[in-house]
């Protein structure tokens, strides 16, 4: 199978299975195939500087935390009718998804930004250890902060709007979700071709080489790090929009781990690979833990044997070609 | 505040930063000598816990336990160097990172399955209990001064060992140049196993002995785990030194900062924000410490330059 069609076949996947759902009367295939799509998308987000850029993150729940807690205080200030805040500039929260995709993106961003400048001055696994601790530390904040629920989290009842469209109804929300995460893709598509794209690659093949001939490697991988910050941020924003609630367990250090694995699952550097991954961690956790409540003894174990002898994930491996990263 | 309490703080502090330098001393030789990252660590330390807490309540001798954590620790560590790390050294860190990470689900499903989801409790042994007057009229618990100088001494044997035995030799040696020890004839595979065995029984012991104060439970390691992260970032890798220091630093500044950062805001705000605000703070101020240091040396206080 060419990476085309390999491609195709996870879009058409994704596809029939809410569209199964629907002619089954099953609405929670509808939703298992939107959460599919909004993990996916977080792993799109991470691949760009994984796959593409070779920065290994170890701390993405950071950003699809931060995009979770926008549209969970958003939305929160828009039912509840409190200002946002009163000063210097009234504001106020919204329930309009458009807002508050905006308002994500820009928030993961700076907060990619910010950790990015500090981060990126090192390498190996140095990098690995301090985007984790960062992380770590947003974590620990949303945590001990009680205006938004603390350790509880902070429900927001109906899913955000819309054009004026069902947003409730399972459908409706997943050609939303698919819609969005299409645009995302067709946008890395174009970045990772572009000159950009070429130098990123470059960056991670060989840094010297690239700055003796004036590209300033730092400057390349902090800018692919903002946008992946801000990808996994709307993703964060759309995961809480599903399950209508946002608690600190979207940014704990296994949420970062299992982006990561959704990344690896399907193929580094590939654009649909995290999705495919996305899809066969979330059919493991229900196939696995229908029969046995200890499935993650055997992802674990599982996952142990892919990285030792399978490379390329689901989309080197049905694509014949092996990845190139890592 | 009274002056016993802020006392009182910096030994709990100290007391934590010790036990965070056993974790530490363990991840950093580790990664100095294999340049391997393991994620697993943590687990290395639940296994210690759950090994005490077993063998307390299976023959009630404390002590007893801790030599089982320490066995079973190590155990599970060479076992793991043997099977699976030995495959990775060779490999990226993105590897290394994702077999380990899968490793935790591993070791922590494993142990919910065999001692299921609640947590245990270990009692402090009856010899160490109590407490001990201080100079200054402060009443300081015995068990955790005991820790405090257990893992002070343990850090001097570990200096020793790494500054003047043919073992500690080898490790500086693996540290600069894994390949020449191997052509001059050292059995490389042998040293890097008994490195990661050696770390393991540190985090082993650390667990059994934190899990005597705290709770024996799933998932206990991960927390410590990445704050040794932090002291190794803070101390440098690859240097126990650092690591003494990133941990003390890291212990201390803590604990100092969840006594005193809501007393400092309830000096200008209302109580309830006062410890709110500083609460949130505190949470956060060993990660503003870290990239303190990462902005001003980012190779960490003891390494060399990243």
């Amino acid at each position: 199978m060419t990476p085309r069609l390999a491609s195709t076949a996870v879009v058409l996947l994704l596809l029939a299975v809410p569209l199964a759902g629907t002619i089954l009367n099953e609405p929670w295939l509808i939703t298992l195939a939107t959460r599919v799509a909004i993990l996916g998308l977080a792993g799109v987000g991470l691949n760009l500087v994984l796959g593409y850029g070779g920065m290994v993150s170890l701390g993405h729940a950071a950003y699809f935390g931060i995009g979770g807690y926008v549209a969970g205080i958003l939305a929160h200030h828009a039912l509840e009718g409190h200002p946002l805040m009163a000063w210097p500039v009234a504001l106020g929260g919204t329930d309009s998804m458009i807002v508050i995709w905006l308002v994500a993106i820009v928030c993961g961003a700076l907060l990619a930004l910010l950790i990015g400048s500090l981060s990126l001055r090192t390498t190996g696994v140095y990098f690995i250890m301090i985007t984790l601790a960062f992380a770590q530390m947003i974590y620990y904040f949303t945590i001990s902060w009680p205006a938004y629920g603390g350790e509880d989290g902070l429900p927001i009842y109906v899913r955000n709007s819309l054009f004026g469209l069902d947003t409730m109804d399972p459908m409706t929300f997943f050609m939303i979700v698919f819609v969005v995460l299409v645009i995302v893709i067709f946008l890395v598509s174009r970045v990772v071709q572009s000159n950009f794209g070429l130098a990123l690659n470059a960056v991670r093949q060989n840094e010297a080489r690239v700055r003796s001939v004036g590209i300033g490697g730092f400057r390349i991988r902090l800018v692919a790090f903002v946008m992946s910050g801000a990808i996994t941020a709307l993703a964060g924003a759309l995961f809480v929009d599903l399950n209508r609630f946002v608690s600190p367990s979207m940014l704990s250090w296994h949420t970062s781990g299992e982006i990561m694995i959704f990344v690896i699952l399907g193929g580094v550097a590939r654009l649909w690979g995290p999705i495919a991954g996305a899809a066969l961690y979330v059919f493991l956790e229900q196939v696995l833990g229908s029969m046995t409540e200890h499935w993650q003894f055997w992802v674990g174990l599982l996952l142990i044997v892919v990285v030792l002898h399978a490379r390329g994930g689901i989309m080197g491996f049905t694509s014949g070609r092996h990845s190139h990263g890592g | 505040m009274p002056a016993t309490l802020i006392a009182e703080q910096v030994l709990n502090g100290l007391q934590f930063g010790v036990m965070l330098f056993l974790m530490s001393a363990g991840l950093t030789l580790v990664f100095g000598v294999m340049g391997l990252i393991n994620l697993a660590h943590g687990s290395l330390y639940m296994i210690g816990a759950f090994a005490c807490a077993a063998v307390v309540s299976a023959t009630g001798s404390f002590w007893l336990g801790l030599a089982a954590s320490l066995a079973a620790a190590a155990a599970a560590g060479a076992l793991v160097e043997v099977t699976l790390m030995r495959r990775l050294y060779q490999r990226g860190h993105l590897d290394q990172v994702l077999v380990t990470f899968a490793l935790i689900l591993v070791f922590s499903e494993g142990i919910r399955w065999v001692f299921g989801a609640f947590p245990l409790y270990l009692d402090i042994p009856p010899l160490l209990a109590g407490t001990v007057p201080l100079p200054g009229g402060l009443d300081y618990p015995l068990y955790r001064l005991v820790i405090i100088a257990a893992g002070l001494t343990v850090a001097a044997g570990l200096f020793q060992l790494v500054s003047r035995t043919r073992l500690g030799m080898r490790i500086r040696a693996g540290e600069s140049d894994r390949e020449m020890i191997a052509a001059i004839g050292v059995n490389i595979r042998a040293l890097y196993t008994a490195v990661f065995a050696l770390g393991a029984a540190l985090a082993g012991f650390a667990g059994a002995v934190i899990g005597s104060i705290t709770s024996v439970e799933v998932g206990m390691g991960e927390p410590v785990l990445i704050l040794a992260f932090v002291v190794i970032v803070i101390g440098g890798i690859g240097s126990i030194k650092g690591a003494l220091v990133g941990a003390i630093l890291v212990g201390v500044t803590d604990t100092m900062g969840r006594l005193l950062l809501p007393a400092l805001f309830a000096t200008f705000l209302e109580p309830a924000d006062a410890a709110a605000t500083g609460a949130s703070l505190a949470s956060m101020l060993i990660y503003l410490l870290m990239a303190l240091v990462l902005f001003l040396r980012p190779g960490g206080l003891f390494g060399k330059a990243a």
